[in-house]
């Protein structure tokens, strides 16, 4: 069961905030994940350092809370490799084709006022919703 | 100076992807259950994060003003802005498809690769097979043109 998480939660997104802001600041970038990780696997000259310099940062982030928080990082849902490999998939290419995720749209974008964000948020807020949805009441909770 | 302003871009994108991992780890981002326990709204409904999007809005939407306001960048020329405006199939279709994939095994991108630099299992499974259906929209829309 999870218990509610009001201050870590709010904390965590000023600091998600702050991030993205400082980015925006110091090189006018946007702090989309997905988008970062996809200029990646097509490099333009100047334009893909910075996003393997952010992609360390966030997994030597990881490192530091699988070191001194590794609740943070528990992975206790119940999905199968297979469900997992369909969900990375979907994520990859959904992210690619909609040209953003959960930071791009849902943070960066809504902020801009972006209605192309806000449009996208709702869509993949009622998606997931969707699915959560049907795993737990037509699969018990585990695929 | 071009140097010094290049290493000051990399080791702030370095410190914000940093920020940016404490952030989604300490807000529950990257607990898949808790993701789980967030979207299905049905059964015993954890709201908690919606507290990171709300913090993570308030914060980047206000402080975004200030920054946009300056005519540059600190180390840069300009502030990068998306060029679409349209709301189309692709963009529907894409976080559509997105979607289905959080609410499936409860991690997006950011999450992911910050739980795989952690090393747990199943974002070790998940980031390959994200980067393999990012690679796919790369090869199908190159071949669409």
């Amino acid at each position: 069961m999870q218990h509610l998480t009001v201050l870590p939660s709010l904390a965590g997104g000023i600091l998600i905030g702050l991030s993205a802001s400082a980015l925006l600041a110091v090189s006018g970038k946007i702090a989309g994940i997905s988008g970062i990780v996809g200029g990646l696997l097509t490099p333009k000259v100047g334009d893909t350092a910075w996003r393997g310099a952010f992609v360390v940062g966030l997994m030597t982030g990881g490192l530091a809370l699988a070191s001194f928080a590794p609740g943070t990082l528990e992975m206790t849902l119940p999905r199968s490799t297979a469900a997992v490999i369909v969900a990375g998939l979907l994520v990859g290419f959904g992210s690619r084709l909609g040209s953003g995720c959960t930071s791009g749209h849902g943070v960066c974008g809504i902020a801009r006022g972006s209605r192309r964000s806000l449009a996208a948020t709702v869509t993949f807020m009622l998606t997931g919703a969707a699915v959560a949805l049907i795993v737990t009441q037509f699969f018990g909770g585990r695929v | 100076m071009d140097k010094a302003r290049t290493t000051g871009t990399l080791v702030a994108a370095f410190a914000c992807g940093l920020i940016f991992a404490l952030g989604l780890g300490l807000g529950g981002m990257t607990q898949p259950s808790k993701v789980i326990g967030f979207l299905d709204f049905t059964g015993a409904w954890d709201p908690s994060l919606a507290f990171v999007m709300g913090g993570a809005l308030a914060t980047h939407t206000l402080l975004r003003r200030l920054i946009v306001a300056r005519p540059e960048p600190l180390l840069a020329l300009s502030f990068a802005m998306p060029a679409k405006t349209d709301i189309d199939g692709r963009l529907i279709a894409g976080a559509a498809i997105f979607g289905a994939g959080w609410g499936l095994a409860g991690l997006c991108p950011g999450p992911a690769i910050v739980a795989a630099g952690g090393g747990a299992s199943a974002a070790l499974v998940f980031v390959p097979a994200m980067l393999a259906g990012m690679v796919l929209h790369e090869v199908l829309t190159a071949r669409g043109k």
